[in-house]
């Protein structure tokens, strides 16, 4: 016994092939579209951005030549001399670098602050005037939106120059993209607690320290640490402005071709970035675990 | 029913004339945990001390912030109203305002396009050789690492002022990023697909077409979107250091203490960053709906 594959009649065949050819070619279509908008889009952009391939592969040359350049001449006969002049102002840039970290640190920790005491005000469920509501999430939205270089610009003119306006360019930055994130955080919570304790009569801000801190204070640490991480990065550049820390020289041994020098702060900047991530992120899984513990 | 009911405050009063009582049914719940109290108590002490102590060695004083914040008032006061001063001007703001967008749009392209590949490379299920993936990655961050304002002061060694140098600072450092966010999106998928294509007989071209982009193309497209939109913003300062875009003409009016021109290019960023992320917004979520994008 046999089986056989039953094929449709031919005009039943015909008129589904023809469906499903009209839903390729339509699919196509749509991609051809796409694909097109997207080149017209590249053209416009690539004239108005000045695009110049040809300079580009005639100077690309440059670029790892700069990269060597950078390098310091290390020869293992005299490595010892060659790194101390490599790195003979260690303990300056050191001193620099442990700046750029306080003025990401106390940045991280005013814009903490700020965001703590504005996103109850944000968050849907907690607030109670829908006014006040949409007026602090404008706010927020402002803060986080001009970016922290033009805030910092803006502060060295008004505080003089000096890490004062980059501490306080990072914390209106940090202001904005935490308060919206632990705004977020405020509106996922466990509301049931919260009515528990306004049952017993307590005010609202009985209300937040009993039923809401606790319920949100391990997330806020989490992305508090996560902010910190990238403020940094972000402190690190901050000098470009004048605006304090390790970017003041950084900028100017690139703008004097001090080639070794510019090698020897990148790989500080580096390799602090990288300590503080590994260490905040182990901070944050900690913290996370504690969560799901209690 | 015996109509005695206890009132509330008749119940408060008994539990407070009990609390002895309490406190010796349920030991747990009133005893101090000193350890855990001294922990919390030591760690807000040492943050909270390094906080003040930071402002002090900042050089922080209050005479220093009250005369930054009188001054402010002041800027804030010849800020208004916002205006470019001449239609020629505003022309011109216009013109870098278009610069930036197209610092972002060709920076974030040029770094998927190239990040792709890399993506692959780096995947540990698609090469499992533990010193290439470790090795490309470290490199990756290593890129990563360097920020964008400084990748284009490289890259105006190389190709000179302007905007294009911008450009390749973006696809730069957005190559890191994307290296580490498309390998991790390629781990993250479901192998059955691409088992599926191969048993109806497909090649391995046909397994990556067929398999395995049909479920990575919207999430890496997605988030090259959620990066476009990040790349709006930091192209707009990319010009501070002469790489083109509306940040140098930001720069040199903030200088030059023209506020309303400042007021005004301020606006202006704000409502392309707002325009972009609208868009944006409506094409990710017309993508992939509303699932999460950043891991």
């Amino acid at each position: 016994m046999s089986h056989a594959i039953a094929r449709l009649p031919e005009p039943r065949l015909r008129a589904l092939e023809d469906a499903y050819g009209a839903a390729v070619a339509a699919k196509r279509r749509q991609v051809l579209l796409g694909g097109l908008v997207l080149a017209a889009l590249v053209g416009l952009s690539a004239w108005a951005g000045e695009v110049d391939l040809a300079k580009f592969f005639a100077n690309l040359w440059r670029f790892p030549s700069y990269i060597g350049d950078i390098v310091p001449t290390l020869r293992l006969t005299h490595l010892g001399e060659d790194l101390a002049e490599w790195y003979w102002g260690l303990g300056y840039w050191l001193r620099l670098m442990g700046e750029t970290l306080l003025i990401a640190y106390l940045g991280t920790m005013l814009g903490g602050l700020c965001a703590i005491s504005l996103c109850f005000l944000a968050a849907a469920n907690l607030s109670r005037s829908a006014r006040v509501r949409w007026l602090v999430r404008r706010v927020l939205e402002f803060c986080r939106t001009v970016p922290e270089i033009v805030f910092a610009l803006i502060f060295v003119a008004a505080f003089g120059l000096g890490p004062v306006p980059g501490v306080l360019a990072i914390a209106i930055h940090t202001t904005g993209a935490l308060g919206k994130l632990f705004s977020e955080v405020v509106e996922n919570i466990d509301m049931k607690p919260v009515e528990g304790v306004s049952a017993t009569g307590a005010t609202w801000l009985e209300t937040v320290r009993f039923a809401v801190l606790p319920q949100v204070l391990s997330n806020f640490a989490s992305y508090g640490l996560l902010r910190f991480e990238i403020n940094v990065r972000g402190a690190a550049v901050m000098g470009f402005v004048g605006a304090g820390g390790i970017g003041q020289d950084l900028i100017e041994s690139i703008r004097k071709f001090y080639y070794s020098d510019v090698s020897a702060i990148l790989l500080i900047i580096i390799a602090t970035v990288m300590v503080i991530d590994l260490a905040t992120e182990r901070l944050r899984h900690a913290l996370i675990g504690m969560e799901s513990r209690s | 029913m015996n109509g005695s009911a206890p009132t509330a405050p008749r119940f408060e009063a008994e539990a407070l004339a009990d609390m002895a009582g309490l406190a010796a049914r349920h030991p747990s719940i009133f005893r101090v945990n000193w350890p855990r109290r001294a922990l919390t108590v030591a760690i807000v002490a040492v943050l909270a001390g390094l906080f003040i102590s930071g402002f002090w060695a900042l050089g922080f004083s209050f005479a220093r912030i009250a005369g930054g914040l009188g001054k402010l008032v002041e800027f804030a006061g010849f800020m208004l109203p916002p205006s470019p001063g001449s239609y020629a001007t505003f022309l011109t703001y216009l013109m870098a305002l278009a610069q930036t967008l197209a610092i972002a749009f060709l920076g974030t392209l040029t770094a998927a396009i190239l990040a792709f590949p890399f993506g692959f490379l780096a995947a540990k299920n698609v090469i499992p050789n533990v010193f290439l993936h470790f090795s490309l990655r470290r490199g990756l961050d290593v890129v990563r690492g360097v920020d964008v304002l400084i990748w284009a002061l490289i890259w105006i060694n190389v190709v000179g002022l302007g905007p294009f140098a911008g450009i390749l600072a973006v696809a730069t450092s957005n190559f890191g990023e994307f290296g580490k966010l498309f390998s991790e999106a390629i781990e993250a998928m479901d192998k059955k697909a691409v088992e599926g294509v191969a048993s109806t007989g497909g090649g391995k071209l046909h397994q990556v077409r067929f398999g395995l982009l049909p479920q990575v193309f919207p999430v890496i497209v997605s988030q090259v979107l959620y990066y476009f939109e990040s790349n709006t913003r930091s192209a707009t300062i990319i010009g501070v250091v002469g790489a083109g875009g509306v940040g140098l003409h930001l720069y040199e009016q903030i200088r030059m203490l023209e506020w309303q021109h400042v007021s005004f290019l301020v606006l202006m960023i704000l409502l392309t960053v707002a325009v972009i992320d609208f868009v944006s917004g409506r094409l990710r979520f017309a993508i992939i709906g509303n699932a999460k994008i950043v891991a």
